[in-house]
């Protein structure tokens, strides 16, 4: 497997996440190697869809960012390939499944590894079907990251027991009444989770300060940091870098105290 | 046929397509849904209730219409039209949404929420949602209530509140991309009623099975009328779900040809088209493997037709099946074919039929002729076309709104 897992062996980490080409090439370029040089422990990028039916409005507006951009998947690869340059931090993608199967599982994974990709996020690829690239992931040495949700509920047991690299635990569904007892249903479910493995578990969604990340740190391995890094990034301004870098810092001492 | 029917366990599949693509924060709900459906598709109580709603209700039986004048106009086969623009609402969708609505009553839900293109979808899920007294959501593309305001006016009338969705090209993919969106956020209290034979399972089945009464019931009345089956069934495709239902009981009567008219739109070779079968190649979206418009990064097309519910970029998994077996055949059908179809079964058998429904008219209008006096079509006429009557006035160039 790859080197994901031991990232979390002896600290929290910090998983900030961007959308490849948002708003152009070298931004996403010089963003990925400023997070790394600030704290980031794995960085996610987005590999932009057309229908992204799991993103909130703000990453949505990223990818209609990129694709005005002209982003592609061979864009994303040279984005990576680039920035390869200068950093060597852990890099995961985060994508649809049609992108994946349009390129070619085979050669999209080939290309993953080329790459030193350590991981793969499919929203819309849930345990039932996860048969369909796992084992062409695994033989590239690709940790496919599963998603488990404050619903999964009975299907917690066997998606952490075929889980690799770390899991994405879903923080929130928005619902009304479930946000109260948040953090405690977050914590049981995470409790259940460890019951059956011992892979890491990262939170994200709708985490935005360094307050609510050393609270969320605390019940878990990690935080996934998208809206509120991409919100940065939109504003596209002279200090953009400057902006990334001191809220990379904010966070990753946010959730360093208690490690 | 035994090729044909699904693996038992899983049944998720048609051969390679279908499945569950879809988000982790839905699969327990869709598990649920799944368990509730087949615990209650071959319940009595269910099924009584269901029927009692079809024929009470939504005017089932529909006719099965021997169409005397198209038929010696066109000189050749025999033409019998499926009139399911007869039932209540004006279309077929109501077959599928008094089934899910029922599903969704049993499981406890108070709120129904569902996509729509052209709006018949919507109109029929606001009104079992009015019938029920149950909340009702309904997301439409803006561009689709622009070219549909009577039935976003019907959907409010009935109670029902309408999301113009305003996200990508804002038509039928992007509806039923918020419709997805909306349950994620709120699966509690709430069902979704979905319109086509798309998406993850369960959803494609069940909508094969709630339209199915369209062929079960088009069976029993050519074998009355005529004494056999009918050569060939027509229906038109965008999601896919008046066809399946078409087709259903005929699958196994390998004689029985099933053709599908998907809305080519300007062209099947231009890139305004929406003939997802014909131009389209495997993918994977809203939740299925299926046949979709896409590009070589896989990318989702935006796609063109003048017929709001015919303009989606995939198909439903069954009928990617169906044409890779080569058990159905899939055609495209423009706009200009469409349109000349929906004047001419108006002055010829006094019947304006859905523009969608004219895709396959115009279809038989082609092979009628080419067909002995001896043979059968059952043509679906999937919903009725006074919703379509200001756009096609326009499309003449005759300004009939305001």
């Amino acid at each position: 497997m790859t080197n994901l897992k031991q990232i979390f062996s002896n600290k929290k980490a910090f998983i900030p996440f961007l959308v490849a080409d948002d708003p152009n090439f070298d931004t996403t370029v010089e963003s990925i190697i400023t997070l790394a040089e600030n704290g980031a422990d794995i960085v996610e990028l987005g590999i932009p869809f057309s229908d992204p039916v799991a993103d909130g409005p703000v990453i949505q507006d990223a990818d209609l960012r990129a694709f005005a951009s002209g982003v592609n998947t061979d864009v994303v690869f040279d984005i990576v390939e680039k920035a390869r340059q200068k950093t060597d931090v852990p890099i995961i993608f985060l994508t649809y499944l049609n992108i994946a199967f349009k390129y070619g599982y085979e050669k999209f994974c080939q290309k993953c590894q080329s790459l030193k990709i350590s991981g793969l996020v499919i929203p819309d690829l849930p345990y039932e079907e996860h048969n369909e690239l796992k084992p062409i992931a695994n033989k590239y040495d690709i940790d496919l990251i599963p998603l488990i949700a404050p619903t999964s509920g009975d299907r917690i047991e066997k998606i952490a027991k075929t889980a690799t690299g770390f899991i994405y635990m879903v923080s929130s569904l928005g619902v009304t009444g479930v946000r109260e007892d948040f953090s405690t249903q977050l914590k049981n479910t995470i409790e259940k989770i460890k019951q059956a493995t011992d892979v890491p578990v990262a939170i994200g969604f709708g985490i935005h300060s360094p307050e609510q990340a050393e609270k969320l740190s605390a019940i878990s391995d990690g935080v996934i940091i998208g809206s509120a890094v991409v919100k940065i990034i939109a504003k596209n301004s002279a200090n953009t870098q400057q902006d990334l870098a001191e809220y990379a810092k904010s966070i990753k001492n946010a959730i360093s105290v208690k490690a | 046929m035994k090729e044909m029917e699904k693996e038992t366990t899983p049944s998720r599949h048609y051969g390679e397509f279908g499945g569950q693509y879809i988000p982790e924060t839905l699969m327990g709900e869709l598990d649920r849904v799944a368990a509730a459906y087949n615990k209650y598709k071959d319940d009595p109580d269910f099924l009584k209730e269901l029927h009692d709603l079809l024929n009470n209700y939504a005017n089932r039986p529909s006719l099965l219409y021997y169409a005397k004048q198209m038929t010696e106009d066109l000189g050749g086969a025999k033409i019998y039209l499926k009139r399911e623009d007869l039932n209540h609402t004006g279309a077929h969708k109501i077959n599928n949404v008094i089934g899910q609505a029922l599903l969704a009553k049993r499981m406890g839900k108070t709120r129904l929420i569902a996509e729509t293109g052209a709006g018949q979808h919507g109109v029929a899920t606001a009104t079992i949602a009015a019938l029920f007294n149950m909340d009702c959501e309904i997301f439409m593309g803006k561009e689709d209530t622009e070219r549909q305001k009577l039935n976003v006016y019907r959907m409010e009338l009935l109670g029902a509140k309408v999301h113009p969705v305003t996200t990508g090209s804002m038509v039928l993919k992007d509806a039923v991309n918020a419709t997805l969106q909306e349950w994620t956020q709120r699966i509690d209290d709430t069902f979704y009623v979905m319109g086509s034979a798309v998406g993850p399972y369960p959803f494609p089945e069940m909508v094969h099975d709630f339209q199915s009464v369209i062929s079960k019931e088009s069976k029993q009345q050519i074998l009355e009328a005529e004494g056999r089956l009918p050569d060939m069934v027509v229906a038109c495709v965008g999601g896919g779900s008046n066809a399946i239902g078409s087709f259903a009981d005929y699958i196994d009567d390998k004689d029985v040809q099933l053709v599908g008219c998907e809305a080519a739109g300007k062209g099947v070779d231009t890139d305004q088209t929406a003939a997802t079968i014909e131009r389209g190649s495997v993918g994977i979206f809203h939740g299925m493997k299926s046949m979709f418009l896409q590009n070589k990064y896989g990318q989702i097309d935006k796609v063109y037709s003048i017929s709001a519910g015919l303009d989606y970029p995939g198909v439903g998994p069954e009928h990617a099946h169906l044409a890779e077996l080569k058990r159905a055949k899939y055609v495209g059908i423009t706009d200009d074919e469409a349109v000349d179809a929906f004047e001419y079964i108006a002055k010829i058998e006094g019947i304006v039929a859905a523009i969608e429904s004219c895709h396959a008219v115009a279809y038989v209008e082609k092979i009628a002729p080419k067909m002995r006096k001896d043979q059968i079509i059952i043509c679906t006429l999937s919903g009725r076309g006074d919703k379509d009557v200001a756009s096609i006035a326009k499309y003449r160039g005759v300004n009939i709104d305001d």
